[in-house]
């Protein structure tokens, strides 16, 4: 089961990938995503380490069928795989990297187990292009995390998406290395 | 005749007083700016404000003068008898100016100034005005518009605001978003809203009294309409998703907004202040965002990635097909349309630099005006001669302005923080 809805979440992505957009930085390929953990709620402008599972890190972690718990106090386990709560992207694309599949479908999993829980995705930019222009384009990167949680089952009413554009950075700095942190869905969590 | 020459890339003046919130530094003069004398005006009394320095840091700022520094003045004359019109005319200069102000009682204060001709060899402006400390400031950018008017023709635009985000960030605190409002040399900044959360998108009502802006201070994008004398704000265009991107039509009646309804992109959305009337303006599949007016209130441009990457668009109020205007560069957005109507001026990205460009709407031949790596947020000046737009400092944001032919430029530099979108307030007369 859990190997069908991978397959049809890769084909649904890959069909969207195919559209011509073309990203003009090739800086921030999906194998040099950095790991969130070191980067969600810090302002220190603090680059994270690089995941070097890459873009093979999602099936990786799909192959070897790991036991997820999506118990309702899951969330607060700072080992569960549900603790990684940031999604990356490319410049000026909306475009979900393979390597955050298996993630968001464990996190649709938990909503969908956990009516009772919220999830607020927050969509940013990086500072490039112009500020009402991140508005929609973090709105577009939001709404494309949650058609994929909500895909798991949960109810579209668990899931509140807003976009602060480039207002909220997390990397103050002004360089590729700055920009690939706040290019980015945060996954926040409203449990009762 | 030697013609007086602002040097290129020269600090030319700081303003200086503890007021002071905006330092304006010039970073490129223009040849063949006219020189003017700008006589210190003659002081009777207690004077809150140095009239003929902010004249004279008026006419610098607008890159069409070339004021003799003080030093450098051959003369002091204080009444126009006293003009010696042929030793201005050895110096290369075409206009004088003179003037008194004097506390004619406490609180009160008369100014008289005058306007001379060097080779017509005679007056041609004179004014007296009564003022308080509070609006003797105003009244010197009154001075400039008029000496700025006779001479070219055109009408000045010192007299007026400008709004403002600023955003301080400090360790271990939440960042601080501010909504200013400063005369136009960054004089008197008066603070509009205060917020932990992003403010964003000034856009000034045509007649100058209103504010319309983005608040994210309930955790989502709405626009927010304050009042700037009473303080007085309200809520409005509430929907799911984006509220963004407030636009005021040029006769005041509606906003353009920006607006995605619970959807993944925003489509512009016409709203009548009156009736709260809602029309939908632009659907499609793409961002459609930061709608901007043409003069006439016909038609709109705004920006689109309908074509796969953002692109200006324009489209008329009463439908009909979008327009694209825009097609060099990679990433064209955020325009804004001059006064006159003749020209846009839009954020021009190609790889990751992002400068304003400009387009004369008619022929279509664009120049790329700044030299930032990250311009944006455009504002025309009310008489078009300037452009007001957000760059970065170094590591901070800070604004600038270009005159809309790219020769003259000048950095506004905030003491601390960041500032950005800056927004030019209409001219004042347009309150009647």
């Amino acid at each position: 089961m859990l190997k069908i809805m991978l397959s049809v979440l890769l084909v649904a992505v890959f069909a969207t990938g195919c559209e011509p957009n073309v990203k003009p930085d090739a800086g921030a390929s999906t194998a040099q995503q950095p790991s969130p953990q070191n980067t969600q709620t810090d302002e220190g402008a603090q680059v994270g380490g690089l995941n070097e599972a890459g873009a093979s890190g999602g099936q990786a972690i799909a192959g070897q069928e790991q036991n997820v718990s999506y118990e309702k106090a899951a969330i607060n386990d700072p080992n569960s795989v549900l603790a990684e709560r940031v999604i990356y992207f490319d410049f000026d694309s909306d475009q979900i990297g393979q390597n955050y599949l298996t993630l968001l479908e464990h996190h649709g999993k938990y909503l969908a187990a956990n009516p009772d829980v919220k999830l607020r995705l927050e969509g940013h930019a990086d500072e490039r292009g112009t500020r009402e222009y991140n508005v929609a384009l973090g709105n577009r990167r939001a709404q494309a995390v949650k058609r994929l949680i909500l895909f798991q089952g949960a109810n579209a009413s668990q899931v509140d998406v807003i976009s602060y554009g480039e207002e909220k950075p997390v990397a103050l700095d002004h360089d590729e290395a700055a920009w690939r942190l706040n290019r980015r869905v945060e996954l926040v969590y409203i449990v009762n | 005749m030697k013609k007086i020459l602002l040097a290129l890339f020269v600090q030319l003046f700081i303003l200086q007083s503890a007021s002071a919130v905006l330092r304006i530094e010039i970073t490129k003069g223009v040849e063949g700016a006219a020189p003017i004398a700008i006589i210190p005006f003659v002081v009777k009394g207690n004077i809150p404000v140095n009239v003929s320095d902010v004249v004279t840091s008026d006419l610098q700022r607008s890159g069409k003068f070339a004021p003799l520094e003080k030093q450098k003045l051959l003369a002091t004359p204080t009444t126009p008898e006293q003009v010696n019109y042929k030793l201005w005319r050895v110096a290369g200069v075409d206009h004088v100016v003179i003037g008194e102000v004097s506390e004619v009682s406490p609180g009160q204060y008369d100014t008289v100034f005058r306007l001379l001709d060097v080779f017509k060899g005679k007056q041609v402006l004179g004014y007296q005005f009564r003022d308080t400390a509070k609006t003797l400031r105003s009244r010197a950018h009154e001075i400039s518009d008029l000496i700025y008017e006779k001479i070219t023709g055109q009408k000045g635009a010192f007299d007026t605001y400008i709004a403002y985000i600023t955003v301080e960030r400090k360790v271990g605190m939440q960042p601080r978003y501010k909504l200013q409002v400063a005369d136009t040399d960054g004089y008197n900044p008066q603070t509009v809203l205060t917020s932990s959360q992003p403010i964003m998108s000034p856009s000034w009502s045509p007649d100058g009294t209103r504010l319309a802006y983005v608040s994210f201070e309930d955790k989502r994008s709405e626009i927010y309409i304050q009042n700037l004398a009473t303080r007085q704000r309200e809520k409005i265009a509430l929907s799911r998703g984006i509220n963004g991107s407030p636009a005021w039509s040029p006769d005041g009646t509606q906003l353009a907004i920006a607006m995605s309804k619970g959807s993944g992109n925003p489509d512009i959305y016409l709203l009548s202040l009156a009736s709260r009337k809602l029309t939908q303006l632009t659907r499609n599949w793409g961002i459609d965002t930061e709608p901007a007016w043409m003069p006439d209130g016909k038609s709109l441009v705004f920006t689109s990635s309908r074509s796969g990457k953002p692109k200006i668009y324009r489209k008329s109020v009463s439908g009909g097909q979008a327009k694209r205007l825009t097609f060099e560069g990679d990433y064209n957005a955020n325009a804004q349309i001059s006064p006159n109507g003749e020209s846009m001026a839009f954020v021009n990205g190609s790889g990751n630099v992002f400068r304003i460009a400009i387009m004369d709407l008619a022929t279509g031949y664009t120049q790329v005006l700044t030299d930032g790596k990250l311009d944006e947020s455009p504002s025309f000046a009310p008489n078009g001669s300037m452009i007001l737009y957000a760059t970065q400092d170094g590591q901070r944001g800070v604004l600038a302005a270009v005159s809309s032919d790219g020769r003259f430029k000048q950095k506004l530099v905030l003491s601390e923080g960041d500032v950005r979108e800056p927004t030019w307030a209409p001219f004042k007369n347009n309150a009647h």
